[in-house]
């Protein structure tokens, strides 16, 4: 494993014990002040970050995919540079989107369950050409909208989503490191913007994979956060619809279809279509 | 150990609208009808209370599982051809009911021009006009002879519309069963600008029906609700033209007529210029199936369709080092070129842009076809334009003037804003032949049986940037008068990005009176096994500058008839005519 903190080593069948005892680590031990040491406590300290969702008790705010906090952190921090809060309504943290993206990358689409993954993998993303898929992609069947943005990389790395979310996330913290000298979640809004204009433009090598599918699949799944149902756990008390004055499912636009006026309805969530 | 079943008369393989259409005659006609399907069984059940755009739009609920099956794609012939690997870059419908069940319903007859390209082309306009290399040919049927069957199936599907009311126009034996679609704002303001550009608009015919409606074979379908959870949806309403509410039923209520969902099918069996049956895999038990039948009729859509004959051996593969063969030739469709145009952006104005329908829009064929003078045109054929109001989802939504930032503050800002102030039109640009864009097996790539990938070789061409781009004038001009504050133009992209989500491939399995360049004659017969009948888009010589599905709907019910004469009298019904003339 490349990112193996210092010392510590993968070994099968070892006692918890002999393991303290080889690698010198000992409760509220530091060794040598190592980047292993200052995660331990930083796991044990308040988020302020995403302290704010925890505040209406929502039972469903809680990581089923990122084993690391930092790295949801970092993601969380991410997330709201791109969809922050504004005068219009709340950004991505307070939408939930952080815990919203968790969750898919739990999911079959997480793990390219329904994608073809057999190999030969064309490894180095240069050879593979590009696809000039809309970011802000409209998925509206064969009549597709498809105005070219910048052209996309094809998919042809033999990483799954959710280890290229890993993998993406983690650099973005070397980068920040070697950029500002500071954890990602540290740096203040303009160099956190900075560091994703980098993985933005294609200048991060990931090693297998071009920045630009990281940073197009962060893109996607953001905008997913803010305006999926909120049964999937982003667009929280359905905030993003709200923003956008989107109705939700509905059986019927009988009545609007033909009205001149932009008529303004309450959303209504996939639950209560489903008659709840 | 492959367990052989009893014969039927006719074996289907695939349940979309192509092999909807002939399981619906033959078994109405007294034949023993067994249709095989990959997919699974679904009905209009499958489709009530689910409006989940995430599902179903961004996770392609209704879309073919790539991990045991795709294609691979290149731009040229010395490239080695890498696999499409997610559904986002191809999205092909499945289950029963195909393709049509999530389709957006947009229904357009092809013009006399399309079925008659080639002599048409050098009839007006010399056979200077045709560029060396582009291999389009006559399809050796009619627009007056595929009259009827447009006709027919229009009624069968219910389609809503009014006749296209440019002096141009072609010619229809009655209306269409069902009244137009109604008018949104958006679309009265295409309309008033259009009218006084001088140009023809009417109502986009419409699959998402105007009112309840029963047709000719009794099927009852409903009114369309503009619920907006249409395209890349089953329909909860029963209110959108597929096979599902319409020839399925209607198969099924014969008797003679059974669907088996699960059933992949891997070989035609073929011996002596003749099929016996096909070899199918139960999905779900792994079970090997011999299904022998008097006729055999591929409906799989455009890839399946040519990638079982190759793997049969059936029909000689097309090389393009020699352009001879035919099974592969003049591969086309509608991709990231076509479908481009201009998107206006107001600021006074606001639609109900929540709501909509697949198909409901307005449209003009002006610059359709050979409706206008080419002489002076770097390109062949033409579209329609088009303003189409599909309801727009909330994550699919997000457009901003061009310049602006697509992540952050301002991006958000805009995008919020425009949600429902911003309409676009595009040109559904017609795509033609070449001696390069062509079907094969690829040599690496294989599925979860071992069976080699569709392979498709396929670029762009001048033909295509230059009618984008006259396209891309032509939307923009509307949308200006239409009154936009801000209208930016669509990019024209230099070449093909290997995404297939718009379900527009055709051609491999082609149409034509030449054997040597055609492989299927025009009641889409084989010239090459008189018991094989090949439906579908694979029958595309060329695309026309219209969307597809009425075409293969109406050529469906050309080759039904074709099946019944053929299990009547047998041998081939086409006579072969050995054109001269090159490629």
């Amino acid at each position: 494993m490349a990112d193996n903190p210092k010392g510590v080593q993968d070994k099968k069948g070892m006692s918890r014990r002999t393991f303290m005892k080889n690698t010198g680590l000992v409760a509220g031990g530091v060794v040598g002040g190592g980047l292993f040491g200052s995660l331990l406590t930083n796991q044990l300290q308040d988020k302020p970050a995403v302290q704010s969702t925890q505040e209406n008790g929502l039972i469903q705010d809680a990581r089923v995919f990122f084993s690391r906090g930092q790295d949801f952190d970092i993601l969380a921090a991410a997330t709201e540079r791109i969809f922050p809060k504004d005068d219009l309504g709340p950004g991505a943290i307070e939408l939930g989107i952080p815990y919203f993206i968790d969750k898919q990358l739990s999911t079959e689409w997480g793990i390219n369950a329904k994608e073809y993954m057999k190999g030969p993998f064309a490894v180095y993303t240069t050879n593979t050409g590009t696809h000039n898929n809309s970011r802000n992609q409209s998925q509206q069947g064969p009549n597709a909208e498809t105005q070219v943005p910048a052209p996309t990389p094809r998919y042809q790395t033999k990483m799954t989503r959710s280890e290229i979310f890993v993998t993406g996330l983690r650099e973005m913290d070397n980068v920040a490191q070697k950029e500002f000298g500071a954890s990602f979640v540290k740096l203040t809004g303009e160099q956190q913007d900075e560091v994703l204009r980098m993985f933005d433009e294609g200048k991060v090598d990931l090693k297998g994979i071009g920045s630009k599918n990281f940073f197009n699949m962060l893109l996607q799944t953001t905008l997913e956060g803010a305006y999926a149902d909120p049964v999937y756990g982003g667009n929280k008390n359905m905030m993003g619809w709200k923003m956008k004055e989107y109705p939700g499912p509905r059986a019927s636009y009988m009545a609007q279809i033909e009205v001149d006026e932009f008529v303004k309805l309450e959303p209504q969530s996939l639950r209560n279509y489903q008659g709840h | 150990m492959v367990i052989k079943l009893e014969k039927v008369d006719v074996v289907v393989v695939g349940t979309g609208w192509a092999g909807g259409v002939v399981c619906a005659e033959l078994s109405k006609a007294g034949y023993k009808v067994v249709a095989l399907e990959r997919g699974k069984n679904q009905t209009r059940e499958d489709y009530i209370g689910v409006k989940d755009e995430l599902r179903y739009t961004n996770r392609y609920e209704m879309m073919q599982n790539l991990s045991s099956e795709t294609i691979t794609s290149r731009n040229n012939l010395d490239e080695v051809a890498l696999p499409v690997r997610t559904r986002k870059e191809m999205m092909a419908g499945t289950d029963l009911g195909g393709g049509s069940v999530h389709w957006a319903g947009a229904c357009y007859r092809w013009t006399p021009y399309d079925f008659e390209i080639k002599s048409k082309t050098i009839e007006r306009y010399g056979k200077g006009k045709i560029p060396e290399g582009m291999t389009i040919q006559d399809w050796g049927i009619t627009y007056d002879e595929m009259e009827k069957y447009y006709d027919k199936w229009e009624k069968t599907a219910g389609i809503s519309g009014e006749a296209d009311p440019n002096p141009l126009a072609a010619k229809r034996s009655s209306d269409y069963p069902n009244p137009p679609m109604k008018e949104s704002p958006p679309i009265k303001l295409f309309k008033e600008a259009t009218k006084k550009l001088g140009y023809h608009p009417f109502q986009v015919p419409a699959g998402n029906l105007s009112q309840s409606y029963t047709n000719p074979d009794g099927e009852a379908m409903n009114a369309c609700m503009y619920c907006s959870y249409c395209t890349q949806y089953g329909c909860d309403f029963g209110a959108k033209s597929d096979p599902l509410v319409s020839v399925i039923p209607t198969a099924t209520k014969t008797g003679n007529f059974e669907a088996r969902v699960g059933a992949n099918v891997r070989r035609v069996l073929y011996k002596n210029g003749k099929a016996t049956g096909v070899l199918y895999v139960n999905t779900l038990t792994g079970e090997e199936y011999e299904q022998p039948a008097d006729v055999i009729v591929l409906a799989a859509f455009t890839f399946t369709n040519n990638r079982l004959l190759l793997l049969s051996g059936i029909g000689e593969p097309y090389d393009p080092k020699t352009r001879k063969g035919v099974i592969g030739r003049n591969y086309n469709g509608q991709f990231g070129i076509t479908f481009l145009g201009a998107r206006g952006f107001f600021d006074e104005k606001k639609f109900n842009y929540y709501a909509g329908a697949g198909a409901l829009g307005g449209v003009i064929s002006d610059y359709a076809a050979d409706n206008f003078d080419h002489t002076n045109l770097n390109f062949l054929n033409g579209g329609g334009i088009e303003m189409r109001q599909y309801g727009s989802g909330p994550i699919a939504t997000n457009k901003v003037p061009k310049g602006t930032p697509s992540w952050g503050a301002e991006f958000k800002k805009k995008s919020v804003h425009y949600t429902n102030r911003s309409l676009v039109v595009w040109y559904t640009s017609a795509n033609m032949a070449w001696w390069h864009n062509y079907l094969s097996l690829d040599p690496t790539y294989k599925d979860d049986n071992g069976d080699p990938l569709l392979r498709v070789t396929f670029k762009y061409t001048d033909q295509d940037r230059n009618i984008a781009k006259f396209g891309i004038e032509k939307s923009r001009e509307i949308m200006e008068a239409m009154g936009a504050d801000i209208v930016d133009e669509d990019e024209v992209p230099q070449e093909f990005d290997h995404v297939y989500d718009g379900g527009h491939y055709a051609g491999g399995v082609i149409m034509g009176t030449d054997p040597t360049t055609s492989a299927v004659n025009n009641y889409l017969q084989m010239w090459d096994a008189e018991n094989i009948f090949v439906i579908g888009a694979s029958a595309f010589p060329q695309f026309a500058g219209h969307h597809p599905t009425e075409t293969v709907g109406a050529l469906a019910y050309r080759a039904s008839e074709g099946i019944e004469k053929y299990l009547k009298e047998g041998g081939m019904l086409v006579a072969k005519k050995e054109v001269s003339t090159q490629v």
